[in-house]
């Protein structure tokens, strides 16, 4: 599945959801889905800044591709980090930066999760450009 | 005069609505609040966020258009007929918080832009005129951090110590620590009249006597205090009390410090420029008598005049009946948390639950208070999570945040029952 493919089926997925209160469920079980992440990992440089619970994001490049690890102690949030990973874990990262995002705008998130600085959705999806920047 | 006599009558007429509606029906005194009729994602919006502002009603909010529509004008200065206008309104609003709080004297009353600039304004001037190199400055472990950085700023600037008067598990301060601190340095206390975390209300008055005998005053921070209790500065005996006007119905940006003469007019000013000054020449400047030497510039008018209205529904609101109601919303909400095996209650009363205010910090055992409040939203339900600007008390109790739910006069105990419900159902879908 290409990236815009994957972007497109997350939102066909997130409209089946009415209630906010669904997509939730559905974030808390994304959330739980996370793989297991080291806890020697949780250090401050992966530590993504400006969220109030935290997040670590680690990554690690196999074959050209970046592939995404992540924790929060917070579960929507986990939720949250652990959709963007499964959009954009195992792609290159001219696939990566090829993507514009709109995902969490189409699917409600950034509207309905980060007016506040609460998630951090925002800086979450700063650090994922960064990281394909850094490995173009 | 035409413009002021409109302007009292349709006081004296809000005046008795007010008084009809508390005397008939608590729904009929939410309806003085606008905001407090809206939905949010479609359900009855439940604010329970009352200690970091509360909604305006609809005479503050008239008395804020009143002066940016009609009397606009810069006051203190001009001659002219707006402009007297909008002083008068300005001054009004400190004469009703002079009462208020039973200062002596009006000159005590000086406006700031919130609690916050009040302790900064305190902590800056104070600590010009009486702290030097190696004095202390007491704060205690409760306080938010409005009441520890300017203090901390102005030690350090000093070369002067912090010291710490710390809570014990339950969130008491721990008074008997106070004789250990108190020493011949200290110069000042700053400590919290009820904490924004705790909700208990501190044993103020038992602090400054302890702290008068031996010469050291006391800053009281009223945040919550001026809200929750019926402040008499002169009983209490207190130095300097502060306040933010939007925790008390009054309009965003407005605030209180309440001086003792003899501090305010033994300190330098704060800020200058503006009406602060007696004469100004290149050579040498004197300044104003009080209040006005505190308050350089060109102050929030408008948003002061609101302190008028917000006082007298502040008084109104101290109806017997409403208060019994209010208890009973607060009782009921402890009985609750406490009940729940899955909550950890921050600030527990040692006694009835007098002590404690309709404010309700807690964490969920295995939860984290951000999904709560998040999910809580989505309901219809505004509460506060995070630190609540009291990172030093968080790591006290050894957490990283907590949920807070703060209730206001004119929050239902509908509201309550609905508030525990939805808690319980987000409790479930989180473990």
């Amino acid at each position: 599945m290409t990236l815009q493919e994957a972007e497109n089926a997350i939102v066909e997925e997130f409209s089946m959801y009415e209630e906010w209160l669904d997509k939730y469920e559905y974030l808390i079980e994304l959330g739980k889905s996370l793989n297991d992440y080291p806890e020697s990992a949780k250090t401050d440089d992966r530590l993504i800044k400006g969220c109030q619970s935290r997040v670590w994001l680690d990554y690690r490049v196999e074959d050209g591709k970046v592939v995404f690890n992540a924790d929060s102690d917070a579960i929507i949030t986990k939720g949250i980090i652990s959709l963007l990973i499964g959009l954009y874990s195992g792609r290159t990262p001219q696939e990566i930066l090829s993507s514009d995002f709109s995902v969490v705008e189409k699917i409600g998130l950034k509207e309905n999760l980060s007016p506040t600085r609460a998630n951090g959705l925002v800086s979450m999806i700063a650090k994922i450009r960064e990281i394909a920047s850094m490995n173009v | 005069m035409q413009a002021y006599c409109v302007y009292t009558r349709a006081c004296i007429v809000a005046y008795m609505r007010v008084n009809d509606w508390l005397m008939a029906d608590i729904k009929e005194i939410r309806g003085m609040f606008p905001a407090l009729s809206r939905k949010v994602y479609g359900k009855d919006l439940v604010y329970l966020d009352n200690a970091a502002t509360s909604q305006r009603p609809q005479s503050v909010i008239d008395m804020w258009n009143r002066i940016t529509s009609e009397s606009n004008a810069n006051i203190h200065r001009a001659v002219h007929r707006m402009a007297d206008e909008a002083t008068q309104a300005y001054e009004e609003a400190r004469d009703a918080v002079r009462e208020f709080l039973n200062a002596e004297y009006r000159e005590e009353i000086v406006f700031t832009s919130g609690t916050t600039a009040a302790i900064n304004l305190v902590a800056f001037c104070f600590g010009e005129a009486f702290v030097k190199e190696g004095d202390e400055v007491v704060v205690t472990e409760a306080e938010h951090h409005s009441n520890i950085v300017p203090w901390q700023m102005m030690c350090r600037r000093k070369g002067a110590v912090l010291r710490v008067l710390p809570v014990d598990d339950s969130g008491h301060l721990m008074l008997e620590r106070l004789d250990d601190i108190l020493n011949e340095k200290t110069r000042i206390v700053a400590v919290t009249h009820i904490s924004n975390v705790l909700g208990l209300v501190n044993p103020v008055r038992e602090i400054i006597q302890k702290c008068h005998s031996v010469n050291v005053p006391v800053l009281v921070d009223g945040a919550q205090g001026a809200v929750h209790c019926n402040v008499d500065v002169q009983n209490l005996d207190c130095d300097f009390y502060v306040f933010s006007g939007h925790k008390l119905y009054a309009a965003t940006g407005t605030g209180v410090l309440y001086g003792k003469k003899k501090w305010l007019e033994a300190m330098p000013p704060y800020m200058g420029g503006g009406e602060m000054v007696g004469t100004v020449s290149f050579a040498e400047t004197t300044y104003a008598p009080l209040p006005m030497k505190y308050e350089a510039g060109t102050q929030n008018f408008a948003s002061a005049a609101t302190l008028k209205p917000a006082l007298e529904y502040i008084k109104l609101l101290n109806d017997n009946h409403l208060i019994s109601y209010n208890d009973a919303i607060r009782d009921y909400i402890f009985k609750a948390l406490s009940e729940d095996s899955r909550i950890r209650i921050f600030g527990v009363p040692r006694g009835t639950n007098q002590e404690k205010i309709s404010l309700f910090s807690f964490i969920v055992e295995g939860v984290h208070h951000e999904d709560l409040a998040l999910i809580l939203d989505k309901m219809g339900i505004a509460v506060r999570s995070g630190q609540m600007c009291a990172e030093p008390l968080m790591d006290r109790m050894g957490v990283t945040g907590m949920l807070r739910a703060s209730f206001a006069p004119y929050n239902t105990m509908e509201e309550a029952e609905y508030f525990i419900k939805c808690l319980d159902r987000a409790i479930n879908m989180l473990i």
